[in-house]
């Protein structure tokens, strides 16, 4: 059995009873990452000289009273910017970005649980894209078949999960980024409630939308990584004061009585038999262990993907427009004004996707069709919402396959 | 049913401040075409007395105290610019 068979609750009990050491868990992950990550490509950038000297001290402070992620070695997307690590987002317009600022509040929230990081996690390019085939550095592979890809933007993430490269990772979710990766390679990923995780941090996409999230190996294992990174933040004006609840608490309570709702639309043409028939056992499962379960409609369903492609796009085109060759990032090497810097610097920072969507969201955006565009998304989006909320009076939960298909 | 010309693109491409090639143009005027015509489905419903949502959450003008606090020092916000002199980002000139 490899280390990365154990739960966090495990690996934390052999921690104390001195079975193994961080060290020893650090170590298994970079020993692991040099066995199979020419292959399956998920990290960018390692973090390996500081990761080890951060295990020695950790060993040698360990005490009774540690959290259950202490000295646990992760990954992070690398969109979530990390002090004096490489941040790229995948992108040219961020290849020099080697000693970045600050910590997202996030990784400020998992040092002080006192994890290892490990690296530093291949994606789409800006999270645009679902196969992590954007990227401008490298293609990850799905770790179960590497003819396959590992599914995106959160590719890396997912992939190095699959590959035993680290015991967990945290991703980012805008239009699935986090649920279609980890559905692909076979792990657990969450996109949490908006607003719940703070988003300081994390390179902006569509800020609608974007969420941070825990990729994991068991369901106990993200409650346990979603408990350590939730909680309201000054510094993310969108972050939402709420109570956190104690998420593995939850587990005692088993799913009697859980009134569970499942879309017809998640279930109609397009779906792979296997994929629909894996939903249904799973279904049968949860009727077994005493939950009620009905088909319900969402009908504005269909919609769905064309208002989320023009908002996500639009806010994007926004969020982008940052990154203008000044104060970080890419800058042309030609000799020309300033207006033309900024476009030559983007022009060569960016890659197709990127530009692509900067695009499509100016032009939604412009004078002349915001209405047309932008706002009618912002409605259909109402009704969208509203669809959920109907469900959401009568069912504790929606159920549907995350993908339509496996990995291609 | 919209279509988008070359033109648009390139004044769009000015907007988004993107140099783009005659190659991207003629591409890009393709793409964004498709997409607004499959957008179009939008169409299809009746949206005049629905309010838009930002997101999901109600919240309102989230402030914070106006009081001066410690930052990122000067010296660490320009050491990763592209360009710099005298404590200062540079840019290209804008005057002549």
């Amino acid at each position: 059995m490899s280390l990365f068979d154990y739960t966090l609750k495990e690996l934390q009990e052999k921690l104390h009873n001195k079975e193994i050491t961080v060290s020893d868990l650090v170590q298994a992950s970079y020993d692991r990452i040099n066995e199979v990550d020419g292959e399956v490509q998920a990290f960018l950038t390692l973090n390996e000289e500081k990761a080890k000297q951060q295990a020695k001290e950790l060993d040698e402070k360990l005490g009774s009273d540690a959290s259950i992620l202490y000295g646990m070695p992760l990954g992070l997307k690398d969109n979530i910017v990390t002090k004096g690590l490489r941040t790229t987002c995948a992108s040219q317009m961020l290849d020099n970005l080697n000693d970045p600022l600050y910590d997202a509040t996030v990784v400020q929230k998992l040092n002080a649980e006192n994890t290892v990081t490990i690296g530093k996690l291949n994606m789409d390019e800006f999270a645009m894209g679902s196969s992590t085939e954007n990227s401008s550095y490298q293609n990850t592979r799905n770790p179960w078949n590497t003819d396959y890809v590992p599914g995106g933007s959160s590719g890396g993430a997912a992939a190095s999960v699959a590959a035993n490269e680290v015991f967990f990772s945290l991703g980012s979710d805008t239009g699935g980024s986090i649920r279609q990766p980890a559905a692909f390679c076979g792990v657990v990923g969450l996109k949490p409630t908006y607003g719940l995780v703070s988003r300081f941090g994390l390179v902006a996409f569509a800020s609608s939308l974007d969420q941070i999230g825990p990729i994991t190996k068991t369901v106990e294992d993200n409650a346990h990584l979603l408990q350590a990174i939730v909680g309201h933040d000054p510094m993310d004006s969108t972050s939402a004061n709420v109570e956190v609840p104690d998420y593995s608490a939850a587990f005692k309570e088993g799913v009697k009585g859980l009134r569970i709702a499942v879309p017809k639309e998640y279930l109609a043409e397009g779906i792979d038999p296997e994929v629909k028939e894996a939903v249904l056992t799973a279904l049968k499962q949860y009727e077994a262990l005493g939950a009620t379960w009905d088909e319900v409609s969402l009908p504005h369903s269909k919609y769905a993907v064309a208002a989320y492609y023009l908002l996500a796009s639009s806010e994007a085109s926004a969020n982008l427009a940052r990154f203008d060759g000044v104060r970080y990032g890419k800058r042309t090497e030609k000799k020309v004004d300033m207006i033309d810097m900024f476009k030559e610097s983007r022009a060569e920072g960016f890659g197709d996707e990127v530009k692509r969507r900067i695009m499509l969201g100016t032009f939604a955006l412009s004078s002349g069709y915001y209405d047309a565009y932008y706002k009618k998304s912002q409605k259909v989006r109402t009704l969208i919402k509203n669809d959920f909320e109907k469900i959401f009076n009568e069912y504790d939960v929606v159920i549907g396959p995350t993908t339509p298909n496996t990995s291609i | 049913m919209a279509d988008i010309s070359k033109e648009q693109v390139k004044h769009v491409a000015n907007l988004a401040r993107l140099a783009l090639t005659d190659e991207e143009v003629d591409t890009f005027t393709k793409h964004l075409g498709d997409i607004i015509n499959y957008a179009e489905l939008l169409n299809e419903l009746d949206t005049d007395n629905v309010e838009p949502t930002t997101h999901v959450l109600d919240l309102k003008n989230v402030l914070r105290k106006d009081e001066p606090k410690e930052w990122i020092k000067k010296e660490d916000a320009l050491k990763n610019a592209p360009d710099q002199k005298d404590g200062q980002f540079r840019v290209p000139s804008i005057l002549e």
